[in-house]
Protein backbone atom coordinates (compact mmCIF):
# COMPACT_ATOMS: atom_id res chain seq x y z
CA UNK A 1 0.00 0.00 0.00
CA UNK A 2 2.82 2.40 0.88
CA UNK A 3 4.54 1.50 -2.37
CA UNK A 4 1.42 2.22 -4.46
CA UNK A 5 0.82 5.55 -2.73
CA UNK A 6 4.41 6.62 -3.10
CA UNK A 7 4.24 5.82 -6.84
CA UNK A 8 1.08 7.91 -7.31
CA UNK A 9 2.21 10.81 -5.15
CA UNK A 10 5.46 11.08 -7.10
CA UNK A 11 3.45 11.25 -10.34
CA UNK A 12 1.22 14.01 -8.96
CA UNK A 13 3.76 16.01 -7.02
CA UNK A 14 6.33 16.22 -9.85
CA UNK A 15 3.66 17.56 -12.19
CA UNK A 16 3.58 21.30 -11.82
CA UNK A 17 -0.09 21.75 -12.80
CA UNK A 18 -1.24 19.11 -10.30
CA UNK A 19 1.01 20.52 -7.58
CA UNK A 20 -0.31 24.05 -8.07
CA UNK A 21 -3.94 22.87 -8.07
CA UNK A 22 -3.46 20.80 -4.92
CA UNK A 23 -1.80 23.69 -3.10
CA UNK A 24 -4.47 26.12 -4.31
CA UNK A 25 -7.13 23.77 -3.00
CA UNK A 26 -5.70 23.68 0.52
CA UNK A 27 -5.02 27.41 0.55
CA UNK A 28 -8.61 28.09 -0.52
CA UNK A 29 -9.82 25.77 2.24
CA UNK A 30 -8.12 27.99 4.80
CA UNK A 31 -9.90 30.96 3.25
CA UNK A 32 -13.12 29.67 4.80
CA UNK A 33 -11.69 31.12 7.98
CA UNK A 34 -11.73 34.52 6.33
CA UNK A 35 -15.52 34.45 6.31
CA UNK A 36 -15.10 35.31 9.98
CA UNK A 37 -13.68 38.63 8.94
CA UNK A 38 -16.63 39.54 6.71
CA UNK A 39 -18.27 42.49 8.34
CA UNK A 40 -20.29 45.19 6.67
CA UNK A 41 -22.86 47.72 7.73
CA UNK A 42 -25.81 48.83 5.65
CA UNK A 43 -27.24 51.69 7.62
CA UNK A 44 -28.67 50.17 10.77
CA UNK A 45 -28.41 46.66 9.38
CA UNK A 46 -25.11 45.19 10.57
CA UNK A 47 -23.80 42.02 9.02
CA UNK A 48 -21.00 40.21 10.75
CA UNK A 49 -20.91 36.56 9.81
CA UNK A 50 -18.85 35.47 12.78
CA UNK A 51 -21.47 36.89 15.11
CA UNK A 52 -24.42 35.41 13.23
CA UNK A 53 -23.62 32.06 14.71
CA UNK A 54 -22.12 30.29 11.72
CA UNK A 55 -19.12 29.36 13.83
CA UNK A 56 -21.16 28.01 16.70
CA UNK A 57 -20.63 24.39 17.64
CA UNK A 58 -22.05 22.05 16.42
CA UNK A 59 -23.45 24.05 13.48
CA UNK A 60 -19.91 24.82 12.32
CA UNK A 61 -19.34 21.17 11.33
CA UNK A 62 -22.30 21.39 9.01
CA UNK A 63 -21.44 24.81 7.60
CA UNK A 64 -17.72 24.23 7.02
CA UNK A 65 -18.07 20.79 5.44
CA UNK A 66 -20.72 22.18 3.11
CA UNK A 67 -18.65 25.17 2.02
CA UNK A 68 -15.46 23.10 1.77
CA UNK A 69 -17.10 20.53 -0.49
CA UNK A 70 -17.70 23.24 -3.10
CA UNK A 71 -13.93 23.47 -3.53
CA UNK A 72 -13.66 19.78 -4.42
CA UNK A 73 -13.57 20.69 -8.12
CA UNK A 74 -9.92 21.70 -7.80
CA UNK A 75 -8.96 18.22 -6.72
CA UNK A 76 -11.35 16.69 -9.22
CA UNK A 77 -9.21 18.17 -12.01
CA UNK A 78 -6.11 16.66 -10.43
CA UNK A 79 -7.77 13.25 -10.15
CA UNK A 80 -9.13 13.26 -13.70
CA UNK A 81 -5.82 14.30 -15.21
CA UNK A 82 -3.93 11.83 -13.03
CA UNK A 83 -5.78 9.06 -14.86
CA UNK A 84 -6.15 10.64 -18.30
CA UNK A 85 -2.45 11.57 -18.46
CA UNK A 86 -1.49 7.94 -18.08
CA UNK A 87 -3.29 7.32 -21.35
CA UNK A 88 -1.96 10.33 -23.22
CA UNK A 89 1.66 9.79 -22.12
CA UNK A 90 1.41 6.06 -22.83
CA UNK A 91 2.71 5.47 -19.33
CA UNK A 92 -0.19 3.20 -18.40
CA UNK A 93 1.20 0.72 -20.89
CA UNK A 94 4.71 1.23 -19.54
CA UNK A 95 3.58 0.76 -15.90
CA UNK A 96 1.95 -2.53 -16.86
CA UNK A 97 5.05 -3.68 -18.69
CA UNK A 98 7.22 -2.69 -15.74
CA UNK A 99 5.23 -5.09 -13.61
CA UNK A 100 2.19 -3.36 -12.12
CA UNK A 101 -0.99 -5.36 -12.40
CA UNK A 102 -4.20 -3.73 -13.61
CA UNK A 103 -5.62 -4.28 -10.16
CA UNK A 104 -2.71 -2.42 -8.60
CA UNK A 105 -3.21 0.47 -10.99
CA UNK A 106 -6.85 0.94 -10.00
CA UNK A 107 -5.96 0.37 -6.36
CA UNK A 108 -3.16 2.93 -6.39
CA UNK A 109 -5.48 5.55 -7.89
CA UNK A 110 -8.23 4.72 -5.42
CA UNK A 111 -5.83 4.93 -2.49
CA UNK A 112 -4.83 8.38 -3.70
CA UNK A 113 -8.50 9.37 -3.80
CA UNK A 114 -8.95 8.14 -0.22
CA UNK A 115 -5.81 9.94 0.88
CA UNK A 116 -6.96 13.24 -0.66
CA UNK A 117 -10.39 12.89 0.93
CA UNK A 118 -8.90 11.94 4.28
CA UNK A 119 -6.40 14.80 4.36
CA UNK A 120 -9.20 17.23 3.40
CA UNK A 121 -11.37 15.89 6.20
CA UNK A 122 -8.62 16.17 8.81
CA UNK A 123 -7.82 19.64 7.52
CA UNK A 124 -11.44 20.76 7.82
CA UNK A 125 -11.74 19.15 11.24
CA UNK A 126 -8.73 21.05 12.62
CA UNK A 127 -9.71 24.32 10.99
CA UNK A 128 -13.29 24.14 12.21
CA UNK A 129 -12.07 23.25 15.67
CA UNK A 130 -9.83 26.32 15.79
CA UNK A 131 -12.49 28.61 14.28
CA UNK A 132 -15.12 27.23 16.63
CA UNK A 133 -12.98 27.61 19.70
CA UNK A 134 -12.33 31.23 18.74
CA UNK A 135 -15.87 32.27 17.80
CA UNK A 136 -18.40 29.78 19.14
CA UNK A 137 -20.77 30.82 21.88
CA UNK A 138 -20.76 27.29 23.27
CA UNK A 139 -17.49 25.57 24.06
CA UNK A 140 -18.65 22.69 26.24
CA UNK A 141 -16.91 19.45 25.36
CA UNK A 142 -20.16 17.62 24.68
CA UNK A 143 -21.38 20.26 22.26
CA UNK A 144 -18.10 20.62 20.42
CA UNK A 145 -17.99 16.95 19.57
CA UNK A 146 -21.62 16.50 18.64
CA UNK A 147 -22.82 16.26 15.04
CA UNK A 148 -19.45 14.93 13.90
CA UNK A 149 -21.28 12.76 11.34
CA UNK A 150 -20.99 15.75 8.99
CA UNK A 151 -17.26 15.04 8.79
CA UNK A 152 -17.96 11.43 7.89
CA UNK A 153 -20.45 12.59 5.27
CA UNK A 154 -17.87 15.03 3.93
CA UNK A 155 -15.28 12.27 3.65
CA UNK A 156 -17.72 9.92 1.88
CA UNK A 157 -18.85 12.74 -0.39
CA UNK A 158 -15.30 13.47 -1.50
CA UNK A 159 -14.42 9.80 -2.03
CA UNK A 160 -17.62 9.36 -4.02
CA UNK A 161 -17.08 12.38 -6.20
CA UNK A 162 -13.40 11.60 -6.84
CA UNK A 163 -14.23 7.97 -7.64
CA UNK A 164 -16.68 9.23 -10.24
CA UNK A 165 -13.93 11.48 -11.68
CA UNK A 166 -11.47 8.60 -11.70
CA UNK A 167 -13.93 6.38 -13.56
CA UNK A 168 -14.60 9.14 -16.10
CA UNK A 169 -10.84 9.60 -16.56
CA UNK A 170 -10.50 5.90 -17.42
CA UNK A 171 -13.64 5.86 -19.57
CA UNK A 172 -12.92 8.98 -21.63
CA UNK A 173 -9.08 8.94 -21.48
CA UNK A 174 -8.80 12.72 -22.01
CA UNK A 175 -8.87 15.19 -19.10
CA UNK A 176 -10.80 17.93 -20.81
CA UNK A 177 -13.42 15.59 -22.25
CA UNK A 178 -13.81 13.77 -18.93
CA UNK A 179 -14.50 17.05 -17.13
CA UNK A 180 -16.88 18.01 -19.91
CA UNK A 181 -18.61 14.67 -19.52
CA UNK A 182 -18.94 15.30 -15.77
CA UNK A 183 -20.63 18.61 -16.51
CA UNK A 184 -22.95 17.05 -19.09
CA UNK A 185 -23.82 14.34 -16.59
CA UNK A 186 -24.67 17.00 -14.01
CA UNK A 187 -27.00 18.69 -16.50
CA UNK A 188 -28.65 15.38 -17.39
CA UNK A 189 -29.31 14.68 -13.71
CA UNK A 190 -30.67 18.19 -13.17
CA UNK A 191 -33.04 17.90 -16.12
CA UNK A 192 -34.19 14.48 -14.97
CA UNK A 193 -34.83 15.75 -11.46
CA UNK A 194 -36.60 18.81 -12.84
CA UNK A 195 -38.91 16.77 -15.08
CA UNK A 196 -39.75 14.30 -12.33
CA UNK A 197 -40.31 17.03 -9.78
CA UNK A 198 -42.39 19.48 -11.79
CA UNK A 199 -44.02 17.41 -14.53
CA UNK A 200 -44.52 13.85 -13.39
CA UNK A 201 -44.99 14.20 -9.62
CA UNK A 202 -45.79 17.90 -9.18
CA UNK A 203 -47.88 17.46 -6.01
CA UNK A 204 -45.85 15.06 -3.94
CA UNK A 205 -42.31 13.89 -3.20
CA UNK A 206 -42.42 10.51 -4.90
CA UNK A 207 -39.74 11.67 -7.34
CA UNK A 208 -37.22 11.77 -4.53
CA UNK A 209 -37.63 8.04 -4.04
CA UNK A 210 -36.01 7.72 -7.43
CA UNK A 211 -33.69 10.71 -7.70
CA UNK A 212 -31.97 10.00 -4.40
CA UNK A 213 -30.27 7.10 -6.19
CA UNK A 214 -28.61 9.24 -8.89
CA UNK A 215 -24.86 9.46 -8.31
CA UNK A 216 -24.34 13.23 -8.12
CA UNK A 217 -27.70 13.80 -6.40
CA UNK A 218 -26.96 11.22 -3.73
CA UNK A 219 -23.58 12.85 -3.07
CA UNK A 220 -25.16 16.28 -2.74
CA UNK A 221 -27.87 14.82 -0.42
CA UNK A 222 -25.14 13.82 2.02
CA UNK A 223 -24.77 17.36 3.30
CA UNK A 224 -27.91 19.49 2.92
CA UNK A 225 -27.38 23.21 2.45
CA UNK A 226 -26.89 24.79 5.87
CA UNK A 227 -27.94 28.37 5.08
CA UNK A 228 -31.62 28.08 5.99
CA UNK A 229 -30.74 26.38 9.26
CA UNK A 230 -29.14 29.51 10.64
CA UNK A 231 -31.16 30.99 13.46
CA UNK A 232 -31.11 34.43 11.81
CA UNK A 233 -32.57 33.03 8.61
CA UNK A 234 -35.07 30.86 10.48
CA UNK A 235 -36.27 33.83 12.47
CA UNK A 236 -36.85 35.73 9.26
CA UNK A 237 -38.73 32.72 7.91
CA UNK A 238 -41.06 32.50 10.89
CA UNK A 239 -41.67 36.23 10.72
CA UNK A 240 -42.95 35.99 7.17
CA UNK A 241 -44.81 32.82 8.01
CA UNK A 242 -42.81 29.96 6.49
CA UNK A 243 -42.33 27.13 8.88
CA UNK A 244 -39.07 25.32 8.24
CA UNK A 245 -39.47 21.58 8.34
CA UNK A 246 -36.35 20.75 6.42
CA UNK A 247 -34.36 17.74 7.51
CA UNK A 248 -30.67 18.59 7.89
CA UNK A 249 -29.41 15.32 9.27
CA UNK A 250 -26.93 13.03 7.64
CA UNK A 251 -28.80 9.86 6.76
CA UNK A 252 -27.39 6.39 6.85
CA UNK A 253 -29.27 5.40 3.67
CA UNK A 254 -27.66 8.27 1.75
CA UNK A 255 -24.22 7.17 2.93
CA UNK A 256 -25.05 3.63 1.85
CA UNK A 257 -26.16 4.78 -1.60
CA UNK A 258 -22.92 6.70 -2.12
CA UNK A 259 -20.87 3.77 -0.85
CA UNK A 260 -22.59 1.55 -3.43
CA UNK A 261 -21.77 4.09 -6.15
CA UNK A 262 -18.13 4.12 -5.06
CA UNK A 263 -17.97 0.33 -5.38
CA UNK A 264 -19.67 0.46 -8.78
CA UNK A 265 -17.25 3.10 -10.10
CA UNK A 266 -14.21 1.20 -8.87
CA UNK A 267 -15.49 -2.11 -10.17
CA UNK A 268 -16.28 -0.62 -13.59
CA UNK A 269 -12.89 1.11 -13.72
CA UNK A 270 -11.18 -2.20 -13.13
CA UNK A 271 -13.34 -4.06 -15.65
CA UNK A 272 -12.79 -1.38 -18.26
CA UNK A 273 -9.04 -1.43 -17.76
CA UNK A 274 -8.98 -5.20 -17.89
CA UNK A 275 -11.01 -5.43 -21.06
CA UNK A 276 -9.15 -2.78 -23.03
CA UNK A 277 -6.17 -3.46 -25.24
CA UNK A 278 -3.56 -0.76 -24.96
CA UNK B 1 17.89 -25.63 -20.17
CA UNK B 2 15.74 -23.08 -18.38
CA UNK B 3 12.63 -21.91 -20.21
CA UNK B 4 11.93 -18.22 -19.74
CA UNK B 5 8.83 -17.80 -21.83
CA UNK B 6 6.64 -20.36 -23.48
CA UNK B 7 3.84 -19.43 -25.88
CA UNK B 8 1.38 -22.05 -27.09
CA UNK B 9 -1.16 -21.64 -29.91
CA UNK B 10 -1.71 -17.97 -29.28
CA UNK B 11 -4.51 -16.22 -31.17
CA UNK B 12 -5.61 -12.61 -31.23
CA UNK B 13 -8.49 -11.25 -33.27
CA UNK B 14 -9.42 -7.61 -33.69
CA UNK B 15 -12.84 -7.94 -35.24
CA UNK B 16 -12.22 -9.43 -38.67
CA UNK B 17 -8.47 -9.11 -38.44
CA UNK B 18 -6.67 -12.18 -37.24
CA UNK B 19 -3.61 -10.36 -35.90
CA UNK B 20 -1.94 -13.34 -34.28
CA UNK B 21 -2.72 -16.77 -35.68
CA UNK B 22 -1.55 -19.85 -33.81
CA UNK B 23 1.85 -18.60 -32.69
CA UNK B 24 3.94 -20.89 -30.53
CA UNK B 25 7.39 -20.13 -29.21
CA UNK B 26 9.79 -21.31 -26.53
CA UNK B 27 12.43 -18.98 -25.22
CA UNK B 28 15.41 -20.57 -23.53
CA UNK B 29 17.81 -18.79 -21.26
CA UNK B 30 20.91 -17.34 -22.87
CA UNK B 31 19.80 -17.19 -26.51
CA UNK B 32 19.09 -14.13 -28.60
CA UNK B 33 15.79 -14.39 -30.44
CA UNK B 34 14.49 -12.34 -33.30
CA UNK B 35 10.90 -11.91 -34.38
CA UNK B 36 10.92 -10.91 -37.99
CA UNK B 37 8.08 -9.72 -40.12
CA UNK B 38 6.80 -6.84 -42.18
CA UNK B 39 4.81 -4.07 -40.54
CA UNK B 40 1.46 -5.34 -39.33
CA UNK B 41 2.52 -8.97 -39.16
CA UNK B 42 1.61 -9.38 -35.50
CA UNK B 43 5.00 -8.88 -33.86
CA UNK B 44 3.96 -6.10 -31.51
CA UNK B 45 0.64 -7.75 -30.74
CA UNK B 46 2.38 -10.97 -29.74
CA UNK B 47 4.74 -9.04 -27.47
CA UNK B 48 1.83 -6.96 -26.15
CA UNK B 49 0.03 -10.14 -25.08
CA UNK B 50 2.93 -11.60 -23.14
CA UNK B 51 3.59 -8.16 -21.61
CA UNK B 52 0.08 -7.92 -20.15
CA UNK B 53 -1.13 -4.94 -22.21
CA UNK B 54 -3.13 -6.78 -24.87
CA UNK B 55 -5.71 -9.45 -24.06
CA UNK B 56 -5.33 -12.72 -25.92
CA UNK B 57 -8.29 -14.26 -27.73
CA UNK B 58 -7.17 -17.81 -27.05
CA UNK B 59 -4.04 -19.81 -26.37
CA UNK B 60 -1.58 -19.96 -23.53
CA UNK B 61 1.60 -18.33 -22.43
CA UNK B 62 3.59 -18.71 -19.27
CA UNK B 63 6.62 -16.97 -17.83
CA UNK B 64 9.35 -18.88 -16.01
CA UNK B 65 7.52 -22.23 -16.25
CA UNK B 66 4.35 -20.66 -14.88
CA UNK B 67 5.83 -20.26 -11.42
CA UNK B 68 4.38 -16.75 -10.95
CA UNK B 69 1.69 -14.33 -12.09
CA UNK B 70 2.35 -12.41 -15.27
CA UNK B 71 2.72 -9.06 -13.52
CA UNK B 72 5.11 -10.54 -10.94
CA UNK B 73 7.13 -12.14 -13.75
CA UNK B 74 7.29 -8.83 -15.60
CA UNK B 75 9.27 -7.37 -12.70
CA UNK B 76 12.08 -9.68 -13.80
CA UNK B 77 11.70 -8.68 -17.44
CA UNK B 78 12.95 -5.56 -19.17
CA UNK B 79 10.90 -4.42 -22.12
CA UNK B 80 10.75 -1.58 -24.58
CA UNK B 81 7.84 -1.31 -26.95
CA UNK B 82 7.48 0.88 -30.01
CA UNK B 83 8.15 4.32 -28.57
CA UNK B 84 9.58 5.29 -25.18
CA UNK B 85 6.84 6.12 -22.68
CA UNK B 86 7.86 8.24 -19.71
CA UNK B 87 6.47 11.14 -17.73
CA UNK B 88 7.54 14.22 -19.72
CA UNK B 89 7.60 16.47 -16.66
CA UNK B 90 10.00 14.29 -14.69
CA UNK B 91 13.76 14.16 -15.13
CA UNK B 92 15.55 11.08 -16.43
CA UNK B 93 16.59 10.17 -12.90
CA UNK B 94 13.10 10.64 -11.44
CA UNK B 95 11.57 8.52 -14.19
CA UNK B 96 13.99 5.70 -13.47
CA UNK B 97 13.33 5.99 -9.74
CA UNK B 98 9.62 5.61 -10.41
CA UNK B 99 10.33 2.43 -12.37
CA UNK B 100 12.37 1.20 -9.37
CA UNK B 101 9.35 1.77 -7.13
CA UNK B 102 7.10 -0.16 -9.51
CA UNK B 103 9.53 -3.05 -9.75
CA UNK B 104 10.10 -2.96 -6.02
CA UNK B 105 13.88 -2.51 -6.14
CA UNK B 106 16.11 0.14 -4.59
CA UNK B 107 17.61 3.07 -6.45
CA UNK B 108 21.18 1.73 -6.45
CA UNK B 109 21.19 0.79 -10.14
CA UNK B 110 19.90 4.11 -11.48
CA UNK B 111 23.35 5.70 -11.71
CA UNK B 112 24.98 2.62 -13.25
CA UNK B 113 22.37 2.21 -15.99
CA UNK B 114 22.38 5.89 -16.88
CA UNK B 115 26.13 5.59 -17.34
CA UNK B 116 25.73 2.46 -19.48
CA UNK B 117 23.53 4.29 -21.99
CA UNK B 118 25.55 7.51 -21.78
CA UNK B 119 22.92 9.78 -20.25
CA UNK B 120 24.76 10.62 -17.04
CA UNK B 121 25.27 14.28 -17.83
CA UNK B 122 21.58 14.70 -18.74
CA UNK B 123 20.17 12.89 -15.72
CA UNK B 124 18.57 16.02 -14.29
CA UNK B 125 17.01 17.19 -17.56
CA UNK B 126 13.30 16.76 -18.02
CA UNK B 127 12.30 13.86 -20.27
CA UNK B 128 10.42 16.16 -22.68
CA UNK B 129 13.68 17.92 -23.59
CA UNK B 130 15.25 14.69 -24.88
CA UNK B 131 15.86 13.79 -28.51
CA UNK B 132 14.33 10.55 -29.79
CA UNK B 133 17.68 8.78 -29.57
CA UNK B 134 18.11 9.86 -25.95
CA UNK B 135 14.56 8.82 -25.12
CA UNK B 136 15.20 5.39 -26.60
CA UNK B 137 18.45 5.07 -24.63
CA UNK B 138 16.63 6.05 -21.43
CA UNK B 139 14.08 3.34 -22.24
CA UNK B 140 16.91 0.82 -22.48
CA UNK B 141 18.34 2.02 -19.16
CA UNK B 142 14.90 1.63 -17.62
CA UNK B 143 14.50 -1.88 -19.03
CA UNK B 144 17.87 -2.86 -17.58
CA UNK B 145 17.28 -1.44 -14.09
CA UNK B 146 16.44 -4.80 -12.55
CA UNK B 147 19.20 -6.68 -14.41
CA UNK B 148 16.42 -8.59 -16.17
CA UNK B 149 16.38 -12.27 -17.04
CA UNK B 150 15.22 -11.29 -20.49
CA UNK B 151 15.25 -8.07 -22.44
CA UNK B 152 12.41 -7.55 -24.92
CA UNK B 153 12.94 -4.95 -27.61
CA UNK B 154 10.30 -3.98 -30.12
CA UNK B 155 11.73 -2.05 -33.06
CA UNK B 156 14.39 -0.39 -30.89
CA UNK B 157 15.97 1.53 -33.76
CA UNK B 158 12.76 2.68 -35.38
CA UNK B 159 12.90 6.33 -36.41
CA UNK B 160 16.47 6.92 -35.24
CA UNK B 161 19.22 8.56 -37.27
CA UNK B 162 22.20 6.41 -38.33
CA UNK B 163 24.21 7.52 -35.33
CA UNK B 164 21.36 6.69 -32.98
CA UNK B 165 20.88 3.29 -34.62
CA UNK B 166 24.58 2.60 -34.20
CA UNK B 167 24.51 3.56 -30.50
CA UNK B 168 21.49 1.38 -29.79
CA UNK B 169 23.01 -1.60 -31.63
CA UNK B 170 26.25 -1.26 -29.71
CA UNK B 171 24.31 -1.30 -26.45
CA UNK B 172 22.31 -4.35 -27.54
CA UNK B 173 25.45 -6.21 -28.60
CA UNK B 174 27.07 -5.36 -25.29
CA UNK B 175 24.06 -6.66 -23.37
CA UNK B 176 23.93 -9.81 -25.47
CA UNK B 177 27.63 -10.41 -24.82
CA UNK B 178 26.88 -10.44 -21.08
CA UNK B 179 24.68 -13.48 -21.54
CA UNK B 180 21.31 -11.76 -21.15
CA UNK B 181 18.50 -13.42 -23.06
CA UNK B 182 17.10 -11.04 -25.68
CA UNK B 183 13.94 -11.06 -27.73
CA UNK B 184 14.17 -8.57 -30.55
CA UNK B 185 11.27 -7.75 -32.85
CA UNK B 186 12.17 -5.95 -36.02
CA UNK B 187 11.41 -5.55 -39.66
CA UNK B 188 15.06 -4.78 -40.30
CA UNK B 189 16.61 -8.03 -41.40
CA UNK B 190 20.24 -7.18 -41.09
CA UNK B 191 19.56 -6.13 -37.52
CA UNK B 192 18.20 -9.56 -36.68
CA UNK B 193 20.87 -11.35 -38.71
CA UNK B 194 23.65 -9.51 -36.89
CA UNK B 195 22.43 -10.01 -33.35
CA UNK B 196 20.18 -13.05 -33.16
CA UNK B 197 20.86 -16.76 -32.91
CA UNK B 198 17.21 -17.83 -33.33
CA UNK B 199 14.50 -16.34 -35.47
CA UNK B 200 10.74 -16.48 -35.81
CA UNK B 201 9.38 -15.22 -39.11
CA UNK B 202 5.82 -13.94 -39.01
CA UNK B 203 3.50 -12.87 -41.76
CA UNK B 204 -0.12 -11.89 -41.26
CA UNK B 205 0.03 -13.32 -37.77
CA UNK B 206 1.26 -16.76 -38.84
CA UNK B 207 4.61 -18.41 -38.28
CA UNK B 208 6.50 -19.03 -41.52
CA UNK B 209 9.74 -20.14 -39.96
CA UNK B 210 10.93 -20.82 -36.46
CA UNK B 211 14.46 -21.97 -35.70
CA UNK B 212 18.10 -21.02 -35.83
CA UNK B 213 19.20 -18.13 -38.02
CA UNK B 214 21.84 -20.24 -39.78
CA UNK B 215 19.14 -22.85 -40.34
CA UNK B 216 17.12 -20.45 -42.40
CA UNK B 217 20.10 -19.32 -44.43
CA UNK B 218 21.99 -22.60 -44.96
CA UNK B 219 19.71 -25.38 -46.04
CA UNK B 220 18.96 -23.93 -49.43
CA UNK B 221 22.21 -22.55 -50.78
CA UNK B 222 22.88 -22.13 -54.49
CA UNK B 223 25.82 -22.44 -56.94
CA UNK B 224 27.12 -19.97 -59.45
CA UNK B 225 28.67 -21.88 -62.32
CA UNK B 226 30.29 -21.05 -65.62
CA UNK B 227 32.20 -23.05 -68.23
CA UNK B 228 33.19 -22.59 -71.83
CA UNK B 229 30.05 -24.36 -72.97
CA UNK B 230 27.22 -23.30 -70.74
CA UNK B 231 24.58 -25.15 -72.78
CA UNK B 232 26.10 -28.59 -72.16
CA UNK B 233 26.75 -27.59 -68.57
CA UNK B 234 23.09 -26.84 -68.08
CA UNK B 235 22.07 -30.15 -69.59
CA UNK B 236 24.38 -32.14 -67.39
CA UNK B 237 23.66 -30.26 -64.20
CA UNK B 238 19.91 -30.56 -64.66
CA UNK B 239 20.27 -34.35 -64.43
CA UNK B 240 21.73 -34.17 -60.92
CA UNK B 241 19.13 -35.30 -58.34
CA UNK B 242 19.89 -32.49 -55.87
CA UNK B 243 19.12 -29.77 -58.36
CA UNK B 244 15.86 -27.89 -57.96
CA UNK B 245 16.04 -25.37 -60.79
CA UNK B 246 18.48 -23.60 -63.04
CA UNK B 247 18.46 -19.92 -63.87
CA UNK B 248 20.53 -18.14 -66.52
CA UNK B 249 22.28 -15.03 -65.36
CA UNK B 250 24.44 -13.30 -67.97
CA UNK B 251 27.40 -15.58 -68.63
CA UNK B 252 26.78 -17.68 -65.53
CA UNK B 253 24.14 -20.13 -64.51
CA UNK B 254 22.61 -20.23 -61.04
CA UNK B 255 21.83 -23.68 -59.70
CA UNK B 256 19.30 -23.91 -56.87
CA UNK B 257 19.32 -27.02 -54.73
CA UNK B 258 16.65 -29.00 -53.01
CA UNK B 259 19.19 -31.02 -51.06
CA UNK B 260 22.51 -30.37 -49.50
CA UNK B 261 25.31 -30.68 -52.01
CA UNK B 262 28.89 -29.66 -51.42
CA UNK B 263 30.98 -27.82 -53.98
CA UNK B 264 33.46 -30.71 -54.04
CA UNK B 265 30.77 -33.24 -54.91
CA UNK B 266 29.34 -31.09 -57.65
CA UNK B 267 32.76 -30.43 -59.11
CA UNK B 268 33.61 -34.13 -59.12
CA UNK B 269 30.25 -34.99 -60.66
CA UNK B 270 30.76 -32.53 -63.51
CA UNK B 271 34.40 -33.47 -64.08
CA UNK B 272 33.43 -37.13 -64.37
CA UNK B 273 31.10 -36.05 -67.17
CA UNK B 274 33.88 -34.18 -68.95
CA UNK B 275 32.93 -30.69 -67.99
CA UNK B 276 35.53 -28.33 -66.64
CA UNK B 277 34.36 -25.24 -64.86
CA UNK B 278 35.99 -21.86 -64.97
CA UNK B 279 33.79 -20.52 -62.22
CA UNK B 280 32.33 -22.25 -59.17
CA UNK B 281 30.99 -20.45 -56.15
CA UNK B 282 28.62 -21.74 -53.50
CA UNK B 283 26.49 -18.94 -52.17
CA UNK B 284 23.99 -18.65 -49.39
CA UNK B 285 20.96 -16.49 -49.55
CA UNK B 286 21.21 -13.60 -47.15
CA UNK B 287 18.47 -13.48 -44.58
CA UNK B 288 16.84 -10.75 -46.60
CA UNK B 289 16.65 -12.81 -49.79
CA UNK B 290 15.57 -15.79 -47.74
CA UNK B 291 12.89 -13.75 -46.01
CA UNK B 292 11.48 -12.49 -49.29
CA UNK B 293 11.57 -16.05 -50.62
CA UNK B 294 9.71 -17.29 -47.54
CA UNK B 295 7.02 -14.65 -47.54
CA UNK B 296 6.52 -15.11 -51.29
CA UNK B 297 6.08 -18.88 -51.07
CA UNK B 298 3.24 -18.65 -48.60
CA UNK B 299 0.11 -17.37 -50.20
CA UNK B 300 -2.15 -15.41 -47.94
CA UNK B 301 -4.94 -17.30 -46.22
CA UNK B 302 -7.06 -14.26 -45.70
Amino acid sequence: MKRLLSIELQKIWKNRASRVLTLTYFILLTFIALIAAIKFDIGNFKVHFAEMGIFNFPYIWHFNTYVASILKFFLAIVIVSMMANEYSYGTLKQNLIDGMSKKEIVLSKFLTVILFAFVSTVFIFLMSLILGLSFSSYTEFGIIFSDLEYLLAYFIKLVGFFSFCLFLGILVKRSAFAIGFLFVWFIIESILIGILNYKIFPDNDYDQNFTQFLPLESMSNLIVEPGSRLSVVQNMGTQIGIANTKDYDVHFTTILIVLVWISIFMFLSYKLLKKRDL
Amino acid sequence: METILSIKNLHKRYGYVHAVNNVSLEIQKGNVYGILGPNGSGKSTTLGIVLNVVNKTSGEFSWFDGKMDTHEALKKVGAIIERPNFYPYMTAKENLELVCKIKGINYSKVQEKLELVGLMERKDSKFRTFSLGMKQRLAIASALLNDPEILILDEPTNGLDPQGIHQIRDIIKFIASQGTTILLASHLLDEVEKVCSHVLVLRKGQILYSGRVDGITSNEGFFELASEDNLTLKNVVSQHPAVEKIVDENSKILVYLNNNLSATDLNRYLFERNITLNHLVKKKNSLEEQFLELTKNHPSNN
